[in-house]
């Protein structure tokens, strides 16, 4: 067990259907992984289960060292400290004003007092590009791209050495997409922190990505450096980061061909 | 065939929901008695749950307590009994009355603000999130809510005593030429404190359910505006048929004696 993040033969089953399938998946320390796939290829499913919001049926997650599966949250409360996590849609606590979901872990943990947690968000807001004149608004009164900037301040604000990141450029607009990929390219440079991101905007693949992995039908069937991914050969691949209709990737259980009705 | 396998599916969804439920109340009775207590959220939720629900409460609970004299003064009427008003509004006011159409008020406004703000968070991963930051939802958001109003509910219900005698008291002496001194005296002679202290045991217990029926079906919901949707009016049906059935539990229990 060498890498920060290990999973080994994770399956998960929700009633009949079968969302992940043995997944195996290394991640080094310091290293930014981004999976790939469709929609419904299990990639949240294997995000939440890495996080312990979800328990696989099967298989190994080792996260620093600790095989965290069936841990009980006080159990993993060490694991959890040191991972930063950025939703989708940045899942800010709609009730608090900025600068209370920033620095919410430190306020929760009692390791900041009010006058430090402002300055807490004040420093994480300012490696995202935004000012002290957000601190107290609330989340309702920013945009779709400041939720996610805000979103990526909270999880960098604890300065973990893990961050997570689903979906982060989903919803937003090219020039906010290439912001929040440069953002979150410096962050982590700059924390120096382990990172498995999950999308399927190629933009963002090509900007974060040490090392891609396709996940398609709940199992990782392609894995390989950004340079690798350019000149891979694999079908499945190629289909899915040039976005093409026709391939061997299924539709809910048909081909594209089919679909298409370019085949039987 | 087709009848038993609806019968059977009923079955089996009551079930778990029951079991669900049953896990749910575990987990948040767990979550009262465990460090740390947010103090500040309870005292956000006191004022939510309590204070805004003031007006609501004591507006029902007049027009309760005027037409419940106005029946007694008619029904009294057909046995010259017309003096029993003020002591029948009282019993009937801090028995049930008070308590039980407080509650029902209470349900629709709480638990179905606590089932759509806590349904949202889950729909828009703040739940997730809260787990992620190393924060129990079940101390930060149910736990608040359950003591805010376990506790907030007998106050509430002994507003309402207070307002429906009052409601009781203009109709009978403005509508029915009571004098005013012997309608108080007759209350106050007749009212014992179990009536009222067993109204506002009732009113707690109602509290604790309107907050769990919130909070749970708020937990549970799925799939979007239409779940946070559905979770809201399943938290004020439920809430509202369990504090009538715990209504009647209770004063079987309390008055059976």
């Amino acid at each position: 067990m060498t890498g920060m993040i290990t999973l080994a033969g994770v399956n998960k089953t929700f009633g009949a259907k079968h969302v992940l399938q043995g997944v195996d998946l290394n991640i080094e320390r310091g290293q930014s992984v981004v999976v790939i796939g469709g929609s419904g290829s299990g990639k949240s499913v294997m995000l939440k289960s890495i996080l312990g919001l979800l328990t696989p049926d099967a298989g190994t997650i080792h996260v620093d060292g600790t095989q965290t599966v069936g841990l009980s949250r006080a159990q993993r409360t060490h694991i959890d400290a040191n991972i930063g996590m950025l939703f989708q849609n940045g899942a800010l606590f709609d009730s608090l004003p900025i600068w209370r979901n920033v620095a919410f872990r430190g306020l929760q943990d009692n390791t900041l007092d009010t006058q430090a947690a402002r300055d807490v968000a004040v420093a994480s807001l300012k490696q995202v590009g935004l000012g002290p004149e957000l601190l107290d608004l609330y989340p309702a009164a920013l945009s779709g791209g400041m939720h996610k900037r805000v979103g990526l301040a909270r999880a960098i604000a604890s300065k973990p050495d893990i961050i997570f990141f689903d979906e982060p450029t989903t919803g937003l607009d090219p020039i906010m997409t290439d912001v929040i990929n440069h953002l979150i390219r410096d962050c982590v440079r700059e924390l120096g922190a382990t990172t498995l991101t999950i999308t399927h905007d190629m933009t963002s693949v090509r900007a974060i990505a040490d090392k891609t992995a396709l996940l398609y039908q709940g199992r990782i069937i392609w894995q390989g450096t950004t340079d690798e991914l350019e000149q891979s050969e694999d079908p499945f691949l190629n289909q899915f980061i040039n976005g093409l209709a026709h391939g061997p990737i299924e539709v809910e259980g048909q081909t594209l061909e089919r679909v298409a009705g370019g085949g039987s | 065939m087709q009848a038993i396998a609806t019968i059977g599916r009923f079955f089996l969804a009551f079930f778990r929901q029951t079991g669900l439920l049953t896990l749910f109340i575990v987990q948040a009775a767990k979550a009262l008695v465990t460090p740390p207590v947010y103090a500040r959220l309870i005292g956000q939720q006191i004022m939510r749950i309590g204070y805004y629900s003031l007006p609501v409460v004591a507006l029902t609970s007049f027009f309760t307590g005027g037409a419940l004299a106005i029946q007694i003064y008619h029904g009294g009427n057909q046995f010259n009994s017309e003096a029993i008003v003020s002591s029948i509004v009282a019993l009937g006011i801090t028995r049930e009355l008070g308590p039980v159409l407080g509650g029902l008020m209470v349900a629709g406004r709480v638990s179905a603000a606590i089932a759509a703000e806590i349904g949202t968070m889950r729909v828009t991963e703040q739940i997730d999130a809260l787990t992620t930051l190393s924060t129990d939802p079940f101390k930060y958001l149910v736990a608040p809510r359950v003591i805010a109003a376990t506790m907030c509910m007998p106050v509430l219900a002994l507003i309402a005593d207070i307002i429906g005698i009052l409601g009781g008291f203009v109709v009978g002496t403005q509508s029915f030429g009571f004098n005013a001194a012997i309608y108080v005296q007759q209350t106050v002679n007749f009212l014992q404190p179990d009536d009222v202290i067993s109204g506002l045991l009732k009113a707690a217990v109602f509290g604790f359910i309107i907050a769990i029926m919130g909070c749970y079906h708020g937990y549970h919901s799925k799939g979007g505006a239409q779940g946070v949707g559905r979770a809201t009016t399943n938290a004020v049906v439920a809430s509202s048929i369990l504090i009538l059935a715990a209504n009647y539990l209770m004063t079987s229990l309390l008055f059976s004696a």
